[in-house]
């Protein structure tokens, strides 16, 4: 019998995560996928999971999964678990996912695997690669006990693909306990959205501290808009405050894997590589032709992006 | 108020760090170590709660016995004292082993507020703080941009994917600090003098009422079976800009069909 692996689900910004889609269809690759789905859901997100390849969903719309973090959500998962003895539950490396799982694994006394970015399971025993010291190294690692696996993956560490089943679901109480209810969400504030998201962008055009300044990102807005892209940054830069942080790629921000990366004067340090390694082709711009950054771009100019960075986008304007 | 700070000494940011293919672990020994810029952050934001309302600051640290300069980091910036949780039985302790050991140093004594790292800056598993929260039966308050006590209610700014929540709990509770929260200061020579006399306790597994069996390698739930390096990506052409830079990057792309 396959094993059975759960998910749990996770809805941000009233819609399904893709790394919740992402984990259902490798759950369902791997075994029999069920999920958890807890708090308000947007319409059709059943069907959604369900075409994802979801078996089962546990499903409570139960506003106290929004309102209050992670206590609620742990006692209802660690209850189930108890009760259902799924054999391995994948949780995102998201914040929500990491709370959740880091309290069940306490509670379970069962320990996890963190960052994982593909496993096997095969008779209970589970195998995960793992990417470790910003991806210099690449880790197996096992859970070894009999308990249930638990595995936070990393966005992006699967497809998500079309693997239609028809989902049941089954209710669960929401709990009844105020002593759940600690961790109150007094209200929610988003940030302004700044150009197009990464997530999904063809061609990400990235600056790092090189740039010298906030408003040269300017520069690359414009050579992002000529090639239908979006912008990103490294950490350094975003410490600084020149741009906000949803634009950070690297260990502590997106993973992205675009067709073109450009990187523009990133030196590549491993916590930044860990993040946009695995992109399709990188091209890369530095005056220091020893930056780390050389050693894995597909092209590298070794010059000033001041000089290199405009040139290019007058020479784009001109072959359109 | 009694602030608990769990920090983290790891190898120096100037040191490669690597893995010692027999034992599957970390190297750590004879390699420079520091407080964690994590920790740093840490520190800094139970300093400035300390000099708004006074009490204490204890830095919990569990590592080898070299790690000594890095604890002395942290009471050079103001900590009050520090418990160093050392065992050679420790070794090949997994996150939850260490959340074990952590929240039994942390049990010894009455606390308001436990500070965490978002995540470590050498293993980065980010769980460690919300096991010690469940073992310890706080809440756990997670990934403050920004954080304030009033009264006895903590209140932070969580970052999220879209922005931030504005989220918050009642004392005792554990909070997790990004990277973002603030400046970590410079210890300045006073304090570097001051260090020197403060208190660094140091527990055994003992000491803290766990057996070998808890910690260490045959604690841990996480095993390492292999450790290896990732097929290096082959650098492709590396050029000087000859004043051409940005035609060759065009012609490139055109290639690439993305222009
Ligand atoms: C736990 C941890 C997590 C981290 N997570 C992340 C993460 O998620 N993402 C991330 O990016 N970093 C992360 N970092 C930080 C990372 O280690 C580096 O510090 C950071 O990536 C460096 O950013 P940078 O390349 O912009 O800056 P630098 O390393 O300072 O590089 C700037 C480069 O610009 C070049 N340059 C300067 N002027 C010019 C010019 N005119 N023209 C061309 N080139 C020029 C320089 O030669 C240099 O190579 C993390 C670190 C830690 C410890
Ligand atoms: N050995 C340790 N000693 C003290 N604190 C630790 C230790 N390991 C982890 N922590 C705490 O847990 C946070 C997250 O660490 P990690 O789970 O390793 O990413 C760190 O920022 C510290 O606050």
């Amino acid at each position: 019998m396959a094993d059975i692996i759960w998910v749990y689900g996770e809805v941000v910004d009233e819609a399904v995560t893709s790394t919740t889609l992402e984990m259902v269809t490798k759950a369902a690759e791997v075994g029999t996928a069920e999920v958890v789905l807890l708090g308000p859901a947007p319409e059709g997100a059943m069907e959604l999971l369900g075409q994802h390849g979801a078996s089962k969903i546990y499903r409570s719309p139960d506003p106290v999964f929004r309102d209050y973090l992670t206590l609620p959500a742990a006692a209802v998962v660690e209850a189930l678990i108890r009760q259902h003895k799924p054999a391995a539950v994948l949780f995102a490396s998201s914040y929500g996912g990491r709370d959740v799982a880091a309290a069940i694994s306490a509670s379970l006394d069962c320990g996890a695997i963190t960052d994982v970015a593909d496993f096997t399971l095969a008779n209970g025993t589970i195998e995960a690669k793992i990417p470790a010291l910003g991806a210099s190294y690449w880790n197996t690692s096992t859970l070894a006990h009999d308990d249930v696996k638990i595995l936070l993956v990393r966005p992006k560490a699967f497809e998500p693909a079309s693997n239609p089943r028809t989902a049941a679901v089954v209710e669960v109480a929401a709990p009844d306990d105020a002593d759940l209810c600690k961790v109150r969400v007094k209200g929610k504030v988003a940030a302004k959205a700044e150009g197009p998201q990464l997530d999904g962008a063809n061609v990400i055009v990235s600056g790092g501290r090189g740039l010298a300044g906030a408003e040269n990102f300017d520069m690359l807005r414009e050579l992002a808009d000529l090639l239908g892209g979006a912008v990103g940054a490294t950490r350094a830069v975003v410490d600084s405050g020149w741009v906000p942080y949803s634009l950070q790629i690297g260990q502590t921000g997106k993973t992205v894997k675009p067709e073109i990366y450009i990187a523009c004067g990133i030196s590549g340090a491993v916590q930044h590589l860990a993040g946009m390694k695995d992109s399709k082709l990188i091209v890369a711009v530095n005056k220091d032709a020893d930056a780390p950054i050389f050693q894995m771009c597909d092209l590298g100019i070794v010059g000033d992006v001041f000089k290199v960075i405009p040139q290019l986008i007058e020479e784009i304007k001109a072959r359109k | 108020m009694d602030i608990v700070v769990c920090g983290k000494i790891i190898p120096a940011s100037t040191v490669t760090i690597e893995i010692d293919p027999a034992t599957k672990r970390m190297i750590r020994k004879g390699v420079a170590h520091e407080l964690d810029p994590a920790a740093a952050s840490a520190v800094e934001e139970a300093l400035r709660l300390m000099e708004q309302v006074g009490g204490t600051v204890t830095l919990v640290t569990m590592g080898f016995n070299q790690i000594t300069i890095g604890i002395r980091t942290a009471l050079a910036m103001g900590a009050t004292s520090a418990v160093h949780i050392f065992d050679d039985a420790l070794a090949g302790s997994d996150a939850l082993a260490t959340a074990k050991a952590l929240a039994a140093a942390i049990r010894k004594k009455p606390f308001d507020l436990i500070i965490c790292g978002t995540e470590s800056s050498d293993s980065y598993s980010g769980i460690v703080p919300g096991q010690i929260a469940r073992l310890l039966g706080v809440p756990p308050v997670t990934f403050a941009n920004e954080m304030a006590v009033e009264g006895s209610t903590l209140s932070i700014k969580r970052q999220s994917e879209t922005g931030y929540d504005v989220v918050e709990a009642d004392l005792p509770a554990l909070v997790t600090v990004t990277s973002g929260i603030n400046e970590p200061r410079y210890p300045q020579l006073k304090g570097i003098m001051s260090a020197k006399r403060k208190e660094i306790l140091q527990y055994s597994v003992e000491d803290l009422g766990l057996t070998p069996d808890d910690v260490g390698e045959p604690g841990a739930r996480e095993k390492v079976l292999e450790v290896g390096r990732p097929a290096q990506r082959e650098a492709g052409d590396v050029v000087e800009d000859d004043g051409e830079g940005g035609k060759r990057i065009a012609d490139f792309l055109a290639e690439a069909k993305v222009l």
